[in-house]
């Protein structure tokens, strides 16, 4: 093996490629991926029976009502259930071009946007200031992650009260201002009123993660960053930051799909089943079409159009930005 | 070394932890109070005198917000969500795992993706045909019909397959020789070393079964089977046009459905910190 630079650009010897049916082979004897283990039991039937339960379990619950999904998706069922006639992509095209999907999908967009956005901004600043801190820092430690064991659905209910028309104190607050605050009512003050309950669920999460990241940054790092960037930011910036940059890049996958599906008790306890005029995320869309709308067609169309959003969302976010991460 | 503290850097902590906290704290004060003193006077922030009466009738009451069910059927109920999946998914997860770590076995790699999968795909996008498989299994208003499907997600399992890959090759060389088989090897050498692990998945799940909402919102009807999360619902549906809402008892519920998972988190927290940092990644 020679270390010229120019073998940097030759490519890498490839073992020749296996036949279909040897890969078939291969997966059929379990080896198509290395052992998790250098020994390994060797035994036919234990596996099995370890196996099974969980199997069971995914199949039943996680395979059947999934593929049930697709079936359903392509079929126009009476409300009643008594009948269903197969319409091929038409609950696709029914869903995609109808105004009310779009501008759902477009305040869930923004929606998972500015509170995975804020969630995590305020989640590092307070975990950087509590890293900084040693008197009191548990004390600050023990109010956040109690907020963490608290439903989303008991969020929202308190949320709920503080926005209330008659002794709601962000309503008494609005009005000082003269502004006349309507949650349930007003679309953009409904917005505002999930959004901030939403973020408020999610800021200790991502506090204990950073904090706990910013905690594994060894003693020697900090020294060295203390003596080579003068301020403060810099630090923060240059040293820290990309030191994060794991932890970050697993919390945006995680606000993500919080914002996304986790949110559902939240909207479901302020838009209480009236959609009205409310602003809804796609999951409560399928959800009020499926449950109230007795629409199980479209319900299940919107299901699988989700579903590949997410598949395909979590794996854009790994190809793409890992590249960017640091792994330390 | 540290860093010079600016008294900004305490403001901020202060503002924020008030932030959060303040929401808590006004709940648990305004529970104390009667519905009428709430409606006159707004959120409280100094406890009250009707605590006991609130509480009492938020615990024992039949025909409060539900027709026929108390607040301390639906705490059981909720209990029994939470315990009983925290030990199905730990049950379930670590047998899973032992067979995809130690075994060599037929089809193992498609049974590994099979069960990874479900990493990718949460139960709210399914919704509707989940509904329509628990009800063609007859599974609506059962306890298993609200327990067991929620284990069909491999994070129990994905924990501790990290978990037994890195316990050490050796243990389970030095057990082949004793003569120990799988069995054993699984009860008297893994299991024992899997404690703490077991400890903060437990406690982990605990809270996520404790909190669930959707789940029991489209599994139950029947209000014997209503969790503290389902009975949220239903105080909310009564509310509608009711002179003076039952604030009071509102907050109650509410406070009574974060107690346990607070008290877990709390008084577990070094644990739980751990289990959630270290296994989530």
């Amino acid at each position: 093996m020679t270390h010229s630079p120019s073998s940097i650009s030759r490519p890498l010897p490839v073992p020749p490629p296996l036949s279909a049916r040897a890969r078939l082979a291969k997966w059929w004897r379990g080896e198509a991926t290395a052992p998790a283990k250098r020994v390994q039991f060797d035994r036919p039937l234990t596996p099995w029976v370890f196996l099974l339960p969980q199997l069971a379990v995914v199949v039943i619950f996680f395979y059947w009502p999934s593929v049930q999904a697709v079936t359903s998706s392509f079929y126009l069922e009476d409300p009643f259930g008594f009948s269903a006639t197969f319409v091929g992509l038409d609950n696709y095209t029914d869903a995609l071009s109808s105004g009310e999907y779009l501008s759902t999908a477009t305040f869930t967009a923004g929606f998972a946007l500015v509170v995975t956005a804020l969630s995590l901004g305020l989640g590092l600043l307070l975990a950087v200031k509590a890293d900084k801190v040693i008197r009191g820092a548990s004390i600050y430690k023990t109010v956040l992650i109690s907020v963490y064991a608290i439903a989303p659905p008991v969020a929202a209910l308190i949320g709920m009260m503080l926005f209330d028309m008659h002794i709601g104190p962000f309503t008494q607050l609005a009005g000082l201002f003269g502004y006349d605050l309507k949650v349930g009512v007003n679309y953009w003050d409904t917005a505002f009123a999930m959004t901030l309950i939403a973020v408020w669920k999610q800021i200790p999460y991502n506090f204990i993660f950073f904090l706990s990241g910013l905690q594994s940054v060894p003693v020697s790092v900090r020294e060295a960053a203390l003596i080579d960037a003068r301020t403060g930011w810099a630090r923060f910036k240059d040293v820290i930051l990309p030191l994060l940059a794991p932890t970050a890049f697993f919390l945006l996958i995680i606000n993500i799909t919080y914002a996304l599906f986790d949110t559902f008790a939240i909207i479901d306890v302020i838009v209480k089943d009236k959609p009205a005029n409310n602003p809804m995320t796609l999951v409560y869309k399928i959800y009020l079409d499926g449950f109230k709308g007795n629409d199980i067609g479209g319900s299940s169309a919107q299901s699988v159009i989700l579903m590949v959003i997410v598949a395909a969302l979590t794996v854009v976010q790994f190809r793409f930005l890992e590249r960017r991460v640091h792994y330390g | 070394m540290m860093q010079k503290i600016k008294p900004l850097d305490h403001l901020i902590l202060i503002l924020g932890a008030l932030f959060l906290i303040a929401p808590v704290v006004l709940a648990v004060m305004s529970s104390t109070h009667s519905a009428v003193w709430i409606h006159t006077n707004g959120i409280a922030l100094l406890p009250g005198t009707d605590a006991y009466a609130t509480y009492k009738k938020v615990l024992t009451a039949r025909g409060g917000f539900t027709g026929d069910v108390t607040g301390a059927r639906m705490i059981l109920n909720s209990m029994i969500m939470g315990i009983g999946f925290a030990v199905g998914k730990i049950v379930l997860s670590m047998m899973a795992a032992y067979a995809l770590v130690y075994f060599r076995f037929r089809l193992a790699t498609l049974f590994f993706w099979m069960i990874f999968t479900t990493l990718l795909l949460p139960l709210e996008v399914r919704i509707m045909p989940s509904y329509q498989v628990m009800s063609e299994l007859h599974l609506l208003n059962t306890y298993t019909g609200l327990i067991v499907p929620l284990l069909a997600s491999a994070t129990g399992t994905f924990y501790f397959r990290q978990f037994f890959k890195s316990v050490p090759d050796e243990l389970l060389e030095a057990a082949r020789i004793d003569g120990a088989g799988p069995v054993k090897f699984f009860f008297d050498i893994l299991v024992p070393l899997s404690r703490t692990m077991m400890a903060a998945i437990f406690i982990i799940m605990f809270v996520y079964g404790w909190n669930q909402y959707l789940w029991p919102i489209l599994m139950t009807t029947d209000e014997h089977f209503y969790t503290l999360m389902r009975g949220i619902k239903s105080i909310l549906q009564v509310w509608v046009g009711s002179q003076i809402p039952d604030y009071n008892e509102a907050f109650a519920l509410a406070v009574l459905a974060m107690i346990p998972p607070v008290f877990v988190v709390v008084v577990f927290q070094r644990m739980f910190i751990k289990g959630l940092t270290e296994s989530d990644k």
